[in-house]
């Protein structure tokens, strides 16, 4: 009897399941796109469709083959998955199209804010929200006697205490590699500060005053609590600091704190005293020292009208509301209808409620980004000082700009 | 041979290295010459999940007509390789008028992107290439010297860093010299110096590069030596041991002599290797404190915005720096050869 009930239970389950994974389309479906557990959820699901072939590409180095995949008549990828800051990339050469119609024969289950419009045209479909914030070890905080710091100069005097008490060495962590990881804490600090990074409506940069100059000896002095080789490392390594216990306070993505003691040896200290916080303040300011970011996917300009329909149809079956389970719901903050966010989003909605504002989608801003990336590394270690170092940012920057037409 | 034999003896040849050397080079030095538009903007209302905001985007419509006239896009000259990212000539122009004193002026020089790489470059170059001809020979002439036995899974074992792919490889020592690492700890119990991290240290990090490089490539210059060792005529070494020579004085009398043209060859391929050091600075994560010209074209074609005239002055820049280096090796072989002739 009981068997009967959990094979009718079962059986049943399995109808429902395909009932909601129905999804035909008829024509190609080839995805580019980063690769993170959100992203490979997305992807997976988009590999539910038949009628047509679901092909994926997911790699760290996506931006590196997105737009030559794309730029091609008939281009290779139909669909890119990319970020506030890669669609930019995607924009500049014009090889997406807008959606407007098919948002209207498709999208009806879509929400009006996961609908990214760039001058009243659909160009892309959010699925998921990011941001840097705190985590901290609570255990390590109470011991030092010490309350969690909603600002970086009470995060500093946290940081003196925790290292003079003796209970770590280098007590704050976070991505400083040289090159995006550091260039992109330069602009979270900067904006924390108040900071414009070009001159309002031109492609004109302007970092080197009062603010640059703060956000760097802001950046030098948190650099002094941390590990000597923070300039090689990224998420996965400060992740890796913290894992092992190095380190108390640190500066993270949301989209890893759901993983960030779920590893083999972690200790349960490590484990127990896990915390998330929301993003800090930074001189007074009011706007949070952070930048708010989605996930999105987009459809290839240069591809037949049938493969874009099956596209959207695809990635639009991957972020229905039924591909939230369990397993999916603690990985990303989802956009997606029916999201319940879990515990390990709440840095995230601390960061969009507190008035963060998102990374900026300018033409420009990547290649100032890169020339941050390259130039600030000399200012870290202690070669030059924090003037100098931001006139190396600005001549770089000009540099790339005038060769990309963005400057006369 | 015929002259007829000869011509179809090298076409193959030619026309691969036409396609796949020449043309290229051809384009990339084009590339070079040309940059993308000048663009238009316009300001639009861009809305996403967060709010909506005014923002600067460029015209598409605008800037397709400029494209279609002049799809190479701009000319603009040799003004991409004196450009700060490059030679920099405005800069250096700029930096010797307000020198004070030569130190002053060495230090605004290294401060340029392009200058500072060939200082990594040319120290790594010329670090390296002796140092791995000195062991790749060490390591020859000891081999040369086990039992047969022996010799089969020693030159396997000498070959490893060779095998491993330079990325590997590097990664692999990457970890172990980290401050957690094995030979990070080795080094700090080893120089009571708990705070010693080679990957803080500009200079520590050369040297690491430069181990690795020696590390890496000695395994090539060994394998074109022992090759050369058992070619030595015996007779000569027989005589000079007949006449008292010692083990050195044979070495240094007899084999030396014998392998200097392996030495030369060993030396061309290393030095332009060398030059285009690459994947150990990727692989040590050292873009911090060692650039090359060749890291320069991969950060320049990884960003958000691709520079690609910018990737394609560097690689002629490259080219241009290979034929320099090589210029004393190669007239003397061209001497050589013609003193023979």
């Amino acid at each position: 009897m009981f068997f009967k009930k959990v094979a009718m239970a079962s059986a049943m389950a399995i109808a429902a399941g395909t009932a909601y994974a129905d999804c035909s389309i008829s024509g190609r479906v080839n995805v580019v796109g980063n690769e993170f557990p959100a992203i490979q959820a997305v992807g997976a699901a988009a590999q539910e469709c038949t009628g047509g072939e679901v092909k994926l590409n997911l790699t760290a180095d996506h931006q590196k083959v997105n737009v030559a995949g794309m730029t091609g008549n008939p281009a290779e990828y139909t669909s890119a998955i990319i970020a506030n800051s890669s669609i930019v990339a995607l924009m500049n050469e014009d090889v997406i199209r807008p959606l407007d119609d098919l948002v209207a024969q498709y999208g009806q289950g879509l929400k009006k804010n996961q609908l990214i419009t760039i001058d009243g045209k659909v160009m892309a479909v959010a699925f998921m929200a990011n941001a840097q914030h705190l985590v901290y070890r609570a255990d390590i905080l109470e011991q030092a006697g010490v309350e969690v710091p909603t600002t970086y100069e009470e995060l500093l005097a946290a940081a003196k205490v925790i290292k003079e008490k003796g209970l770590m060495e280098n007590p704050v962590g976070g991505p400083f590699k040289a090159g995006w990881n550091l260039a992109q804490e330069f602009n979270n600090m900067y904006i924390g500060h108040g900071g414009e990074f070009f001159k309002t409506g031109t492609p004109e940069v302007s970092i080197n005053n009062e603010k640059g100059i703060a956000t760097l000896e802001m950046m030098k002095a948190l650099s002094e609590y941390m590990n000597p080789d923070f300039l090689t490392h990224d998420s996965n390594a400060t992740n890796a600091e913290y894992r092992a216990g190095n380190v108390a306070l640190m500066h993270m993505w949301g989209s890893r704190a759901a993983t960030m003691t779920a590893a083999e040896g972690v200790s349960d200290e490590v484990k127990n005293g896990f915390a998330i916080a929301g993003p800090l303040t930074v001189a007074g300011g009011d706007t949070p020292a952070t930048t708010l970011w989605w996930d999105g996917w987009t459809v290839s300009k240069n591809i037949s009208d049938e493969d874009a329909a099956a596209t959207f149809q695809a990635l639009t079956h991957a972020i229905r509301p039924e591909m939230l389970n369990d397993e999916t719901s603690s990985l990303a903050v989802w956009l997606i209808d029916g999201y319940e966010p879990t515990e390990a989003a709440k840095g995230v909605f601390a960061a969009a409620n507190s008035g963060s504002v998102p990374y900026p989608m300018l033409p420009y801003q990547g290649l100032l980004h890169s020339a941050l990336g390259t130039e600030l590394a000399d200012f870290m270690q202690g070669k030059e000082d924090a003037a100098t170092a931001l006139a190396d940012v600005e001549a770089a920057y000009t540099a790339a700009a005038k060769e990309k037409g963005f400057l006369q | 041979m015929k002259h007829k034999t000869f011509f179809w003896f090298i076409l193959p040849t030619a026309l691969a290295m036409l396609l796949f050397i020449a043309l290229p080079i051809v384009s990339v030095i084009t590339q070079s010459l040309f940059t993308p538009h000048e663009q238009v903007f316009k300001t639009v209302e861009n809305c996403t999940p967060f709010k909506c905001t005014q923002s600067t985007t460029i015209d598409q419509e605008a800037t397709e007509a400029l494209r279609e006239a002049q799809p190479l896009g701009r000319f603009v000259g040799l003004s991409i390789y004196l450009d700060r990212g490059h030679l920099a000539f405005g800069e250096v122009a700029q930096a010797w008028q307000s020198r004070d004193g030569f130190g002053d002026f060495f230090n605004k020089i290294g401060n340029l992107p392009f200058y500072r790489a060939m200082a990594f470059t040319l120290s790594y170059t010329f670090v390296v290439t002796p140092l791995l001809i000195i062991l790749g020979f060490m390591i020859a002439v000891a081999v040369n010297s086990l039992h047969r036995h022996l010799k089969g899974l020693v030159i396997f074992f000498s070959l490893l860093p060779m095998i491993v792919s330079p990325l590997i490889g590097s990664l692999v020592l990457f970890w172990m010299v980290d401050s957690r690492g094995v030979l990070g700890t080795g080094l700090q119990w080893l120089l009571s110096n708990p705070d010693l991290s080679l990957k803080a240290s500009t200079g520590l990090t050369w040297i690491m590069l430069m181990v690795y490089g020696v590390w890496h490539s000695a395994p090539f210059a060994f394998v074109v030596f022992y090759a050369g060792l058992q070619t030595l005529p015996k007779d000569t070494l027989e005589s000079a041991m007949i006449d008292g020579a010692t083990r050195w004085q044979q070495i240094r009398y007899v084999v030396i002599p014998h392998l200097m043209p392996l030495v030369t060859f060993v030396a061309l391929i290393q030095l332009m290797d060398n030059f285009r050091v690459f994947e150990p600075i990727v692989g040590f994560n050292a873009e911090a404190h060692a650039q090359s010209l060749s890291w320069f074209i991969f950060n320049d074609l990884g960003g958000e915005t691709r520079l690609l005239s910018s990737a394609s002055a560097s690689s002629v820049l490259t080219i241009l720096g290979v034929a320099i280096l090589l210029s004393p090796v190669l007239i003397r072989t061209w001497r050589d050869f013609n003193s023979k002739g």
